[in-house]
């Protein structure tokens, strides 16, 4: 029984991460109606700039805030040049883009910054919670993350310029015949989700140490916390991310000897299961279609 | 004038015999990628990719061979070294290999990394008798110069490394407790097998066998895991990222136990100082490397060569990554072979004298640790040594043990 | 009377299905080839002749490159078959591939199979594991689907590296197989052996292919693509014709694998990560979605691209591919069959300004 109580706790303290990155999946696809496959690496590129600015000797907050700025002028440009011109084509079309998003920024990185581990520092310190199962930055980590998710939530839902990005990415024709200028809605998505991005890797890389490669699992993660809580929901995927995360541990310690070796098989075989059953997510809405 | 008789005919014989034996061994005899100004070696390696933290690797062997060529090169040869990426997926390995022999036409390969990567092209190197020299692997296989007469090995097999941690636990923790972390894949599986190898009857001391897999974010889980079950020795196989997270999180939940790192995850650079050197006291691991981050070699005559080299021919190196000191190693070796063969640059003179390594030393290998081969031993690097963290550095101790796997 | 606000949140699953829709092939549809590709029989004729001639004309490895273009060609034809004419999206083709390439593999190494017969035995067991996974799959759409896939290319490396079963797949280390010889002593070497043989079985599948989709079962199996409710209302047994498309899907990529195996004679489970699923569907999407020859070109961009990123830049080989399908996507957004359709269309005189924009009021920008 407490080893079942450690392994939730332990599963928590991991599925924050994936909660934070499954956030920031799910406020993309909100703002512009892509799964963005690059979205990890963008956060990690975001990340060794914020490294990077400290390494030039400036403090923590300067180079927060340098992340976020540039991050967020990256994902305009990111809108701007690289996804506006092919917008008209297949849908698919895009997910090349996204793909080859991954490649260059991921390839950079290693090439800009080596594949050494670095430490990155974190506001909240490594003081350990809960008799050691959790620490005050996997806290901090998991109230940062609520805290974006309730500054999105009235965003989207309470100010004209978040109903006006929905209604871009819902239904651009419509919206432009209100009046809304869709291009510009949809580059201030990029940006911000490229700033939520930033703030994510920052959060999560004082955990797992900042590397080319270290979005790579938590990405796919984040991606099943997000389908698991439904695409259309914001909470839905944080607590989707939580879930992943407590499964994995789960699973991999008591299923009797396939568990070690097949976790992250099971989870996502869970994870599938629970989409029988509730094809949309635990907590999205249903596909309903007009003839 | 002396008269040609018999006897002078007789006394001249050998003089004779002699003068025309000597051209035969001075003449040239070349090999495919051979001429008289130089050699052409390839090998192929993980630029891209998921694997691409690797590249360190080949790409110091790249440099080296650069650095040989600007001092003159092997016997008045510059090496030509064709490196090509493989992105460590065997299919392509395959590919960039038979480019490599059937269009690039090279002498052999030198270092082609990785366990899966080169048993793809293991069969091919064999039966088109090009030499596969020196892979930069621990897998056990390559020590088979039966069954694969081409192939040679490098570096201490993982599966020796295990034996040489259980016999030290059985020495010093007999009656522990043992968790294993291990990579889920060849070399972590490998390490696995040698430990409960070595163990051999008091196999059932390990109580947790953990894997990772190299998409798994942390591996917090478990550590917290196996100081809930008691364990007391934990043998941790991890590469540097999992390595000083587990370090870090024993530290966090004030968990000490016995902790063996791997000579893998050993690096005073890439592990230990992320993890905090206050939580690495006591830490035991093995090395036949010196780790460059050490501060203990700092006026070693070896250690400054291979500084030199890397500010000269490797600027944006990362003198951190261990993988520069085994490509630069491995490279130093290789030239050592081809020195060898003096003039008779063919495939199967570069297999004999890589079988026929004496005593030999590269700068980065500890004092004392010597590469030997023979036509029966196709292990070049087989001793390690011991060593405890200070907190400050790694003090080695014991003698040099030899990790024997029959 | 305007529709409920709920009915906005449709985005994750027309998405896909309109995509593929809005990329059908003119060559689906009997008689709508027109300029140039009228003459598509004598192209076709040959190119297979230059097909059949080119092992001759060069070294062993560019044979045994070629193959292996053919070989991705058909892994990519049946992902083809499943997103390009049915509109279900996956991301777990390597599992189907390696599936394939496994059965392959345990035939030859443990049983002594023949390597001819280990093909219908990979795409019988390949079809068997895509029917199963389409029974369940029928319930998710879009992006549901695709982590379900996603769920199956993470499990099979982990599945093939599992203790218990080392026995069977010899675990990381892998198995080795044996090249096979030509048949009754044919003056040529086993590089061009397998060339002729994965050629014979690529033509041969494409045709089948071909004629499926001119068939009645397939203008079911692309109804049900492009409009899923029409089709049903008319008919048409959606639930049956989505999970034997997957089914034959994954049979043609199953097929595939086991070439793979047999043309690299080697497998282990790190060759079948969810990588490889990524460079499938960059190799479809690239070809052209819905196309057959666009396969072709799918398989010499997998093969080709990361050689000549490779060749640019070593340092950052994966930035500079990421450049070129950049570089392609943007010349090319319909991919290599948009491309040709559309300079067919130039040459015939019927050239509109974006062709593949659909831009009607009240649907969704797709």
């Amino acid at each position: 029984m407490e080893l079942l109580l450690h392994q939730v706790m332990a599963g928590l303290a991991t599925g924050g991460i994936y909660a934070c990155m499954a956030l920031a999946v799910v406020m993309i696809y909100q703002a512009i109606d892509h799964l963005n496959f690059a979205q990890g690496e963008m956060a990690m590129f975001s990340t060794f700039i914020a490294w990077q600015v400290m390494q030039w000797g400036q403090p923590y907050w300067v180079a927060f805030a340098a992340a976020v700025v540039l991050s967020f002028i990256g994902g305009v440009l990111i809108e701007r040049v690289l996804f506006r011109p092919i917008h008209n084509a297949p849908v698919l079309s895009s997910l090349v883009a996204f793909i080859a998003l991954f490649s260059i920024l991921n390839s950079a990185a290693g090439y800009l910054w080596d594949y050494t581990i670095k430490t990155f520092p974190t506001p909240f310190g490594h003081k350990p919670l809960l008799a050691g199962l959790a620490d005050t930055h996997e806290a901090g980590m998991i109230g940062v993350t609520l805290g974006l998710l309730g500054l999105l939530y009235l965003f989207f839902r309470g100010t004209r310029l978040g109903l006006a990005m929905r209604a871009a990415a819902a239904n651009p024709e419509s919206a432009r015949l209100v009046g809304i200028r869709v291009g510009w809605m949809t580059a201030l998505g990029w940006g911000m989700a490229a700033s939520i991005g930033a703030v994510a890797g920052m959060l999560i890389a004082p955990v797992v140490f900042l590397e080319p490669n270290m979005m790579l699992g938590v990405l796919l993660y984040g991606f099943a916390g997000a389908v698991l809580g439904g695409l259309t929901s914001p909470g839905g995927a944080v607590l989707g991310g939580f879930a992943v995360g407590v499964i994995e541990n789960v699973a991999g310690t008591f299923i009797p000897y396939v568990g070690r070796e097949l976790k992250l098989t099971i989870a996502l075989v869970l994870i599938v299961a629970v989409l029988m059953v509730r094809p949309s997510g635990l907590f999205g809405r249903s596909v309903v279609s007009r003839v | 004038m002396k008269q040609v008789t018999r006897r002078t005919i007789l006394a001249a014989a050998p003089a004779v015999l002699t003068l025309a034996a000597i051209p035969a061994r001075a003449q040239k005899k070349y090999g495919p990628g051979v001429t008289d100004t130089e050699i052409k070696v390839g090998n192929t390696g993980p630029y891209s990719g998921p694997a691409s933290s690797y590249s360190p690797v080949p790409k110091s062997i790249v440099a080296w061979c650069k650095m040989v060529n600007d001092q003159g090169g092997v016997n008045g040869r510059k090496i030509n070294l064709l490196s090509y990426d493989d992105a460590y997926t065997p299919p392509k390995t395959v590919e960039q290999i038979r480019k490599l022999v059937e269009q690039d036409e090279v002498l052999c390969t030198v270092g082609t990394l990785g366990t899966p990567t080169n048993s793809a092209i293991w069969q091919y190197m064999n039966q088109k008798k090009v030499p596969q020299l020196f892979v930069a692997t621990g897998a056990t296989k390559w020590d088979d110069p039966k069954g694969h007469p081409w192939t040679i090995g490098w570096q201490p097999n993982y599966q020796s490394e295990g034996r040489i941690y259980a016999a030290y636990l059985l020495q010093e923790k007999p009656n522990g407790k043992i968790g294993v972390l291990y990579q889920n894949d060849d070399f972590g599986k490998d390490y696995l097998k040698g430990l409960k190898d070595g163990l051999g009857e008091k196999k059932s001391m390990i109580a947790v066998e953990a894997s990772y897999e190299t998409t798994d974010p942390t591996v917090d889980s478990q550590i917290v895991d196996m100081k809930a079950k008691g364990i007391d020795v934990f043998v941790n196989t991890a590469i540097p990222k999992f390595a000083a997270q587990s370090i870090r999180k024993a530290a966090e939940i004030e968990w000490k136990p016995l902790h063996i790192l791997s000579s893998i995850g050993a690096s005073v650079g890439a592990t230990l100082k992320p993890a905090g050197f206050e939580n690495c006291k006591g830490l035991i691991s093995d090395f036949y490397l010196k780790d460059p981050s050490d501060p203990q070699w700092k006026d070693d005559a070896g250690f400054k060569e291979w500084s030199a080299f890397m500010d000269k021919y490797l600027p944006d190196g990362d003198k951190l990554d261990a993988g520069n000191v085994a490509g630069a190693s491995l490279a130093a070796m290789t030239v050592q072979v081809l020195k060898q063969c003096g003039d008779e640059l063919t495939r199967e003179n570069v297999m004999k004298q890589a079988a026929n390594l004496h005593d030999v030393t590269v700068p980065m290998l500890l004092p004392g640790i010597k590469a030997n081969t023979s036509p029966t031993d196709f292990a070049p690097l087989k001793q390690v040594q011991m060593a405890r963290f200070t907190g400050e550095r790694w003090e080695l101790f014991g003698p040099l043990i030899t990790g024997a796997v029959t | 009377m305007s529709p409920p606000a709920d009915d906005i949140a449709t985005k994750e699953s027309v998405p896909f299905v309109a995509a593929a829709g809005a990329a059908a092939p003119a060559e689906a549809l009997p008689g709508a080839a027109t300029g140039w590709l009228a003459g598509r029989h004598l192209l076709i004729a040959a190119a297979i002749a230059v097909a059949a001639l080119m092992p001759f004309f060069f070294k062993s490895f560019v044979t045994f490159q070629l193959t292996q273009v053919m070989v991705y060609a058909l892994a990519i034809l049946g992902l083809n078959i499943l997103t390009g004419f049915n509109g279900q999206f996956s991301l777990g083709h390597s599992a189907f591939y390696g599936i394939g390439a496994y059965t392959a593999a345990i035939l030859m190494h443990d049983y002594d199979v023949g390597y001819v017969w280990t093909l219908p035995a990979a795409g019988a067991v390949c079809f068997a594991v895509g029917f199963l996974f389409g029974l369940p799959a029928l319930r998710l759409q879009g992006l549901y689907l695709a982590l379900a896939t996603f769920a199956l290319a993470i499990a099979l490396p982990q599945i093939l590296k599992f203790g218990p079963l080392e026995h069977w797949t010899g675990g990381v280390q892998g198995l080795f197989i044996d090249k096979p010889d030509p048949p009754f002593g044919l003056p040529i070497d086993s590089d061009q052996w397998l060339y002729y043989f994965t050629l014979i079985v690529l033509l041969l599948l494409f045709l089948a292919v071909r004629n499926l989709a001119r068939s009645r079962t397939g203008r079911a199996i692309m109804a049900i693509r492009d409009h899923p409710i029409a089709a049903a209302a008319m008919g048409v047994n959606s639930s049956l014709y989505k999970t034997l498309t997957f089914g034959v899907s994954a049979l043609y990529t199953g097929i595939a694998g086991a070439l793979g195996a047999i043309v690299v004679q080697f497998v282990a489970p790190d060759s079948f990560s969810f990588l490889l699923s990524v460079s499938f569907l960059v190799g479809l999407i690239i070809g052209g979605i819905g196309s057959i020859p666009g396969c072709l070109v799918g398989g010499i961009f997998v093969l080709y691209v990361p050689n000549i990123a490779e060749s640019i830049s070593r340092g950052l080989a994966g930035a500079i591919y990421g450049i070129i399908l950049l570089i392609i996507i943007f010349v090319m957004p319909s991919g290599a069959a948009g491309f040709v359709r559309l300079a067919n269309a130039w040459i015939a005189g019927k050239w509109r300004p974006n062709p593949t924009a659909r831009s009607t009021l009240g649907q969704p920008r797709r």
